[in-house]
Formats: C-alpha cells, structure tokens, sequence
C-alpha cells in the first residue's frame, strides 16, 4: 500500500518533499510523485500519513 | 515603461526650493498622526538607519526606493481562509500568487539581473509564496547565503506566520536579516479559529481552537525572541469585517507589548473567482472608510502603515508598480550578470543628500498652514497621480493607482492609496474606468494630477472631486498644504462644501465586476 498524489490537484508547492519522512516524493518533469516502494503510509508514526496531512489542497490520497 | 521613474529623471530633478524659514517648532513631528511616515527626528538613529531606504518600513522610503520579493519557498504549514493556492493568475496581485517559483540558484541571479537595471532596489524579501520558514526554511536560507555572498549592499527580510518562527530566530540573526514581517491576524483562540481551519506543527493537523491557540502561542514567542535581538518587525494583520474588525486594537496592544515596530492592517482581498474559503462564501473586505476608521483607532498604539500594496511573492520595483514580467527566467540565462554596485550606491547618496532639505521644506509648509487656517476647518483627502519620487508626475489616465493623503493643521500625511488597474482577466473595460476611478476616490475632495483630459476632467467635478493640475511636477505634500489653505478660504467664503459622509470602494475593479 502507497500514497499517491492527484496531479491535478496538486499545485507543486513542495511541502510533501519536506515533511515525508521517507524521501518517497520527487519530481518528475514538473509532477510530484510518490515512490510506491519506498512510502509506508507512516504506518509506524501514531500522527498519520505527513504528506497527506500537510497538502494544502489535500491531493495526497490513498491508492 | 510609462510607470517607471528614470534615475535621470530624479537626478535631473533634484534642484530642491529653497526651503523657507524653518520655524522652530517645526522640528520633528509632534503628534502621533505621522505613522509610518516618521522621519530621523521620531525614532532612535540606529533605528531610522535601518529603515530609511526600506520601502515596505518607512512610508518616505517608498517614494524612492523598490523592493523586489523572489518567489522560493512555495510550502506553507497553515491554511488561511483568505489564500488559494490554486489560483494563479499573471494579472493578480495578491500575496500567495506566483508566476513560477525559483532555486536559489536562480533567485540570486535574478536579484542581481534586477539590480543592474533598477538602482532604486534596496530590499530583497521573501514572502513566499507560501511561508518562508516552512519546509525549514531551507530555500529561503539558501537564497540569502548567496545574496550576502554577491549582493551585501542589499538588505534582507523576509515574511511569515510565525509557526515556524521560534525555531528559526538564530539563523535569522546570523543571516544579518533586520526586518521580519509576521502576519498576525488574532491574539484570541476564538477569532483565530474562524480564520485558520488548520495548522501542521510537530508532525501533525491541527484543527479549530487547537490550531488557533498552538499558533497564538508561536507568534507571540517568536515576536517576543525578535524583538529581544534587536530585529525590527513588522505585524501584517488582514482586516475582516465581522470577524477579527474590532478585535485588531487589541492586537495592536498585544504586539505593541512585545516591541513590534510597525503595525501594518490591510483589507481582506475576497472574490469567489480566487476559489478561497472566503471568496467562496461571500465574506467581504472592508470599505476604504471602515478600514481607514481601525486604523485611525490603533494610532498611538504599535505605529501603523498605510502605504502596503499586497504584493505579490515576486513582485519587483517600486510599491505600486510591478515589473517582475520584465525579468523573465529566459531573459535573465541570457543576461550578462554583474556585482557591480556603482549606480545603486550613487542613487542612495543623492536621494540622502536630498532629505534634510525635504524634511525642512515639509515642516515650513506645515507651519504655514498651522498659523493661516482657522482651527475648525476639518481635514480632507486628496487622491494624487504620482509614480513616486513624492511629486506629482502622473497623468490622470495612465494611473494605476492613486495615493490618498489627508491633509489638515496637523500637516499632510499620506493614509493609503486606492487601486484602479484592472487587475484580473481583463475585470472592467475602458468604458468602466472612469467609473472605477469615481468609485475609488469618492471620499477624496480633490485629485493631484500631472495632466487630465477634459471629458474625465467634467464627470469628477460632477461627482464633486475638484480636478487640479497646476501642481503638476511639484511635491505633493507641499502641493496638498498649499491647496489646503486655499480650500479653507474657499470655504469660509462659501464657495466650496466639504465632503464628509463620502465613503469609497478599495480595489474597485472587483467590486464593479462582482
């Protein structure tokens, strides 16, 4: 299970890159990515998936 | 460039009156009224030398001099019911709106593409467009590494909510950086809560009155760790009628306290086309007369500014003008890029030599009106053309904006000014323009123009505002006290009303479109 990002929602703001503790999200030709294989949800942490908590437009969702 | 001043031009323009006996009692300014408009005489020296040439802290300053803001920190970590990030409009100006964001690679060498052509730049911000010191502020600090490494004639400041703020005081102070602006729209839970639907601090979203009062608490800390360093700051509040209105003089005191410098209160921008939780739901700015009555509140309190623009995170030039469309990233790969500093250094000695004698002609023409007009004539705002360098040198219908001094006894000072571009997909046509003019200035008794037609020339003094032109070129204090005494004598003899009761629209483009 991975988090993904709605590209057309999301407005390249980089806060996700920041805060996702696992360096899951890059940018690819201008479209902000998660890597399926490296995000975990944040399962471990007990305050939530970061990307997803930090999205201004709230385009990190589930897959 | 129709809406750039020349340096030429200002040189050429040096020649200052002779400026008449200066009365004694004309030295410094005596009652709270100056605001932001303070000269040397009103602050400690160390202070005024810090704000002297900074457009967005000193009201004189920002005749003379051009800020430019470089768009590298696009997170934020609060969510302001005013702002919408989606919305990117190259016609907007509004803070939180970028045409493209930078590397500080790319920041840096834009500043110094800027710099090579506009002498009048002494300020680089960051303002965004999302909150500098989110994210670490890990681009904001790259950019001013680099800036002071290149560019160390040129002062550093930059702007945030203040969340991330206490963390970050001593980077702040190791980067040199004097003047930080915190937007502070609440010292109460209660208000904040409808103003802030979420924050992220320490890993988490925080919502509703949580939010609020973690936020509160970081402004406060941060202001008060600031202001301990000897960093001058800058309080941003947005007015929102009906929500935090009333509650900004307690915010005034609240920041006062804690040793803010300027005091900076500013109307809700809000327009459902900007897809914000405000515009959406119809909560509305504030009219030029509620806005102007807060802030006429909180003087004597933390010193207000008035002549803000709201610009955007990558506005370039002087406040009021825009010409970040200029430096393009592809005009500025293919530029010759130089440090050298000559021009902006002779443009800074001529207008320091320029500034006693402005200072003592102001005062003269203050005492003048002091000791000629009768006490009970009330003041009056005037709207003035001007593209700065405090004359009036604007053609009435090339003006973007119009600057807005009132002008009584206690001497002319400039209060705000009233946007009449249009500022967003095309908003009203020319056949509106007039009317967004007469909308914009409809509390103003007179306007200061370099040159008008004689059709709009008609319709404003059917609408009560008296056009006046022999002023053209001149300085518009001096210029507005000279009217001043002549209107108070038109006055007792009958010949003029005044205009009390006249409201205005601010950004009146939006209001005639909605």
């Amino acid at each position: 299970m991975a988090y993904r990002i709605i590209a057309a929602e999301c407005v390249a703001c980089d806060a996700c890159v920041a805060v996702c503790p696992n360096g899951a999200i890059s940018v690819k030709r201008g479209t902000y990515v998660i890597d399926p294989a490296k995000c975990t949800e944040c399962r471990k942490r007990s305050d939530g998936p970061q990307c997803a908590s930090v999205c201004p437009t709230d385009c990190c969702q589930p897959a | 460039m129709g809406n750039v001043i020349a340096l030429d031009g200002i040189l050429g323009l040096g020649e200052l009156k002779a400026p008449a006996e200066i009365p004694a009692a004309a030295s410094g300014c005596s009652s709270s009224a100056c605001g932001s408009s303070d000269g040397p005489g009103d602050m400690p020296p160390e202070v005024w030398e810090k704000v002297k040439n900074h457009p967005c802290y000193s009201e004189e300053a920002h005749h003379y001099f051009a800020r430019m803001h470089v768009a590298v920190a696009p997170a934020c970590n609060i969510q302001c019911n005013y702002c919408n990030r989606k919305y990117d409009c190259s016609n907007e100006s509004r803070p939180g709106v970028v045409s493209e964001k930078l590397t500080p690679e790319q920041a840096v060498k834009k500043v110094l593409a800027v710099a090579q052509e506009i002498p009048q730049l002494s300020v680089i911000g960051i303002a965004g467009p999302g909150d500098s010191l989110a994210a670490a502020g890990k681009n904001t600090f790259a950019t001013f590494e680099g800036l002071q490494k290149l560019a160390p004639d040129l002062k550093l400041c930059l702007s945030t909510n203040g969340l991330a703020l206490p963390d970050h005081v001593n980077r702040i102070k190791d980067y040199n950086i004097d003047h930080v602006t915190i937007t502070i729209n609440m010292v109460d839970p209660e208000v904040g809560q409808h103003i802030y639907p979420w924050i992220f601090h320490k890993h988490k979203r925080w919502t509703g009155l949580d939010a609020a009062k973690i936020l509160h608490e970081r402004q406060m800390e941060g202001l008060e760790m600031l202001t301990s360093a000897g960093i001058l700051v800058k309080i941003n509040s947005v007015m929102i009628p009906g929500i935090n209105d009333e509650h900004l003089l307690e915010v005034n005191k609240a920041v006062k306290a804690r040793g803010a410098f300027l005091h900076n209160i500013m109307p809700l921008i809000s327009d459902p086309a900007h897809g914000t939780h405000f515009g959406l739901t119809g909560q509305r700015g504030p009219t030029a007369q509620e806005l102007k009555v807060v802030q006429d509140q909180c003087e004597g309190g933390a010193k207000l500014m008035r002549h803000c623009r709201q610009c955007r995170a990558d506005a370039v030039g002087l406040l009021g003008e825009d010409r970040g469309d200029e430096f393009t990233t592809d005009r500025i790969e293919a530029m010759e890029i130089s440090t050298d500093d000559t021009v902006r250094r002779q443009y800074r000695e001529h207008i320091e030599s320029e500034r006693a004698g402005r200072h003592a002609a102001k005062e003269a023409a203050k005492a003048e009106v002091a000791e000629t007009v009768p006490s009970d004539v009330a003041p009056i705002l005037i709207a003035v053309a001007t593209k700065g360098g405090e004359r009036i040198n604007e053609h009435f219908g090339h003006a973007k904006e119009f600057q807005i001094y009132e002008v009584g006894l206690q001497g002319a000072k400039f209060v705000g000014h009233r946007r009449v571009d249009t500022y967003c997909e095309g908003g009203s046509g020319d056949e509106d323009a007039l009317g967004t003019v007469l909308a914009a200035i409809a509390d103003c008794t007179a306007v200061f123009v370099a040159k008008i037609g004689g059709c709009p020339s008609t319709s404003l003094k059917e609408a009560g505002i008296e056009p006046v032109d022999r002023f053209a070129f001149e300085y518009i204090e001096e210029s507005a006290l000279t009217y001043f005494k002549d209107y108070a004598e038109r006055l007792r003899q009958g010949a003029v009303t005044d205009r009390k009761g006249h409201d205005a629209v601010l950004r009146p483009a939006e209001a005639l479109r909605a």
